[in-house]
């Protein structure tokens, strides 16, 4: 975050003798480094907003009654948490791994259209900044939910409008971002870098990026419907006029859960950077680890009206749609073994971001395990749109998405300042985050299945104890969220020296070739790669 | 922290486990079935959670295993294994046999679920923001018809009336009228919506069915215990979504003929007789009954509306406008709004309710409107 300070390596004419300072490094910037930092930057600001919106959500919910908002405040809170969470906080946060590491990964310079790269960039602040906007239009933020069902969402006032363009905005610019990691990952890989020698998170990463190229698309073509909807007298979603309310389901969901995917894959990615280096032993399965995530991606397709079994369905595609989800679980479970056999007889040790790579490994693999007992149509009959759904998503999410990229940072933050972390500090993020996390969500499993429903803003009494101890649970976890700010910038500002080969264990490019922090331009000349 | 300290705390988790165990009524499963579908889906997600719980205690066993035995710190040195062909093909193998196995037992079920034939009683639940109406179409009771709304006061729930809210064993989960269904019958309920996807679900009978405007969806339930079984709609449809409760009451068959008897009468007792004039008194009266009962949770009791979201009727130009254009509005809805069509409500009430929004708050236009003017609309 600080690599514009850092000595740069050689004087090529590549390397701009007018090197950008000021704002307009920033605006201007086709550098992959900074444009990587602004992600991520850009992805933990969205993180803070969402998670105020998460902590209003909980306060409502601390008590029975309510006490601090309005029930279409509160559904606008629902909404916008969950819009800002996956499109402005989670998928940046990847994204801004994929720019930083890529090239440095694969030996390549930068990315393949640094232009467009920093268009995908530029792009999602104007969305973010609609997605703000739309809390302040008359009628408040549409509290239509993260997944904007027709008719709800053409009932609402004009911030769905809003809503709806920023998807859009949101879409191309991941579709940029995915054009340019796959040709880059496809063109630009060093000298004797095999497709099949390069770490996993390039191959997660390809595989997200075909992902997203393929479904973005297709939520651009659901939300462009409801807007003609609502402006335009088309009646997709209108049964008076001939369309299908759940018409807008399936189509939502087929890209939504492939969408599932294109978080947690990038995830997937990261851990199996960091079991390995701290486990001091190579990747177990590497070929097994590329067979299963494509599998996974592929799958993805083929399992959406999972999210859907209520809405109304042959029995034939329920038992079809419950068999395909529950074999999702297999690649699922390849990967989760091949870590922990990773782990097996290496040479272990427990810096930070081994622990937030083994809090994933054990929370998404909980959060997996609720999932397969969702998958199960009559199960899911009773759970379905319940808090046991909102514990489900979250121990993916957060335990699982969230935790991979804390270990991630913490992992090449020494690599990307030229300096480390505080490792106590780090440490008590870990826990703090963990014990947290658990307070907040595994009680939520209780809720759903006493039943309670989720998206509402006050709930019967006998759910009220488990409501106040999740409540309590976020905010711990809201607020240990700013010592990782406060770790991050005490790093960037006054940390240790960091080494070149910070980590023993580590041994992809940017270890093993680049100095500590990596200079502005890397492999200006490609490495050769045994 | 010293040894009495670590002890001290040790104490005040045992207090706080204790206490946790006291809380007898703490619900941490699915609610006590009352069907025997009900009763299979329970035993399915008990079966399905535990073998989630062997399996992964196995492989985390292996993993604190390594944590504990195969660290740096105990000078465990690394094996630079990376490969096996067999235990990579056993561990994609079994876990799909054990995957398919799991969900064997849940198609028969399955299809048990499905099979709504032949029902002794047929239910209509249509879902409206935000209350529910019931129409008894086929079986004993058929052709009674009531909706279906949150009881619960707005003191409970906005906080004016703590007190009654810590006092109420059912708060937000009563509603005016119970869905009232005999024991020993197999209720077949069919939902649909007049505006927006709701979802019509009660846990203790194991049954959740989306209801979408447009389109009929049917489930079913049987139960020999009577009872008073609560849910809630389950589907995000609005402001209100959280207070529109479903209460199915469970009679024996002899008490359920005596209901159907009384609410028979009661549909007599409440034909109008189509001659009567109706005075703008009378109209107003009624009026502010189905003013409460359908427009108000948008409109508000003051006709504000909620500003952005809800228009105000107070002084609004259509309420103040000509008699016809609001009649046309109420009957067919405005599209792309929150505004449904009304035209379920009988001609009287729609008419009183007119007159009433146009002889209430600023408004003050005089109309008395007949309810053959609303016929000769719709």
């Amino acid at each position: 975050m600080e690599a514009a300070h850092a000595p740069t390596d050689g004087h090529g004419h590549d390397d701009h003798a007018h090197k950008p300072y000021g704002m307009m490094r920033w605006i201007g910037s086709t550098n992959h480094k900074d444009i990587g930092t602004m992600y991520l930057w850009f992805s933990f600001t969205m993180f803070l907003v969402g998670g105020i919106m998460a902590l209003i959500i909980r306060a409502e919910l601390f008590q029975p009654g309510l006490q601090i908002v309005k029930p279409e405040f509160f559904n606008s809170m629902t909404t916008y948490h969950g819009l800002i969470m996956v499109f402005g906080a989670i998928m940046p946060a990847f994204v801004g791994f994929a720019n930083w590491l890529i090239p440095m990964q694969i030996g390549a310079p930068d990315m393949a259209f640094p232009r467009m790269n920093n268009l995908s960039f530029w792009l999602l602040p104007p969305a973010a900044s609609l997605l703000i906007a739309a809390q302040f239009v008359p009628g408040g933020g549409a509290g239509v939910g993260w997944t904007l069902y027709a008719p709800l969402s053409t009932q609402a006032g004009p911030a769905m409008d809003l809503t709806i363009f920023a998807i859009h905005i949101l879409g191309m610019s991941s579709i940029m971002g995915s054009i340019n990691i796959i040709t880059t990952i496809l063109n630009m890989r060093a000298p004797g870098m095999g497709l099949m020698k390069m770490p996993l998170f390039c191959w997660t990463w390809l595989i997200t990026a075909y992902l997203l190229v393929a479904v973005m698309p297709v939520l651009a073509g659901a939300v462009t419907m409801t807007l003609t909807d609502r402006h335009f007298g088309t009646h997709f979603f209108n049964a008076a006029g001939g369309g299908d309310p759940v018409l807008y389901q399936h189509i939502f969901w087929f890209f939504g859960h492939p969408e599932v995917y294109i978080i947690a894959i990038p995830a997937f990615g990261v851990v199996s950077q960091v079991i390995p280096a701290f486990s001091r032993k190579p990747l177990f399965g590497y070929a097994s680890m590329v067979y299963a995530t494509a599998s996974i991606a592929i799958l993805s397709f083929m399992v959406w009206a999972h999210h859907m079994y209520t809405a109304g369905m042959p029995v034939e595609a329920q038992l079809y749609f419950m068999y395909a989800t529950v074999l999702i679980a297999v690649p699922t479970g390849v990967k989760v073994f091949n870590w922990v056999a990773t782990m097996w007889k290496g040479s272990l040790t427990f810096e930070t971001p081994m622990l937030f790579a083994m809090g994933f490994l054990f929370l998404f693999t909980l959060g997996g395990f609720t999932g397969l007992v969702l998958a199960i149509v009559p199960v899911d009959i009773q759970l379905h749109d319940t808090y046991y759904v909102v514990a489900h998503f979250h121990y993916v999410m957060v335990a699982g998405a969230l935790f991979s990229a804390f270990a991630g940072i913490y992992f090449w933050l020494p690599k990307w300042t030229g300096r480390m972390y505080n490792e106590t500090l780090g440490q008590w993020h870990f826990w703090l985050s963990l014990i947290f996390f658990n307070v907040t969500f595994f009680v939520q499993h209780f809720l759903g299945l006493a039943g309670m429903p989720r998206r509402v803003p006050d709930y019967a009494l006998q759910f009220a104890e488990f409501n106040a101890i999740s409540s309590i649970g976020a905010f711990g976890f809201g607020l240990s969220q700013l010592l990782f700010l406060y770790i991050v910038i005490k790093t960037i500002t006054s940390g240790e020296k960091a080494a070149d080969r910070q980590w023993e264990g580590a041994n992809s490019l940017e270890w093993t070739h680049l100095p500590s922090p990596a200079p502005y331009h890397s492999f200006v000349t490609p490495p050769v790669v045994k | 922290m010293g040894n009495k300290g670590l002890k001290k705390w040790a104490a005040a988790g045992l207090l706080w486990f204790w206490t946790m165990a006291a809380w007898a009524e703490y619900k941490l499963n699915l609610q006590t079935p009352q069907t025997q579908l009900g009763e299979e889906i329970y035993d399915l997600h008990t079966i399905i959670t535990v073998i989630c719980f062997v399996i992964f205690i196995g492989v985390f066993g292996f993993m604190f295993y390594a944590v504990f035995k195969h660290r740096k710190s105990v000078g465990h040195k690394a094996s630079q294994f990376h490969e096996n062909m067999a235990v990579e093909v056993a561990w994609t193998l079994i876990p799909a046999v054990i995957l398919i196995a799991m969900a064997v037992p849940a198609t028969s079920t399955l299809l048990t679920m499905h099979d709504t034939s032949e029902p002794d009683i047929t239910i209509k639940a249509t879902g409206y923001q935000w209350k529910w109406g019931y129409d008894y179409l086929k079986g004993e009771g058929e052709g009674i018809s009531f909706y279906s709304a949150l009881s619960t006061p707005q003191a409970q729930i906005d906080g004016r009336d703590k007190a009654g809210r810590a006092n109420n064993p059912h708060y937000l989960l009563e509603v005016d009228n119970h869905m009232v269904v005999p024991a020993g019958k197999k209720v077949r309920i069919l939902t649909t919506a007049a505006d927006v996807i709701h979802s019509w679900w009660v846990p203790a009978l194991a049954v959740k069915q989306d209801a979408v405007p447009g389109f009929i969806r049917d489930t079913w339930f049987k139960t020999d215990k009577p009872g008073i079984y609560r849910g809630q709609c389950a589907e995000l449809c609005g402001k209100d979504h959280g207070f529109m409760p479903i209460v199915v009451e469970v009679m024996e068959p002899a008490q359920y003929a005596t209901w159907v008897a009384a609410q028979q009468k009661k549909i007599v007792a409440a034909k109008v007789d189509p001659n009567k004039v109706w005075t703008l008194a009378d109209l107003k009266a009624q009026g502010e009954k189905i003013y409460a009962q359908n427009c108000v949770a948008c409109h508000q009791a003051t006709g504000m509306g909620v500003p952005g979201a809800f228009p105000a009727l107070s002084g609004s130009k259509v309420v103040n406008g000509p008699k016809a254009d609001q009649i046309k509005l109420v009957l067919k809805g405005k599209q792309g709004t929150a505004m449904a069509s009304f035209q379920r409500l009988s001609d009287v009430d729609l008419a009183a309710v007119i007159t009433y929004t146009r002889n209430n708050w600023n408004n003050k236009t005089d109309d008395a409107i007949a309810p053959t003017e609303v016929k000769a609309l719709r």
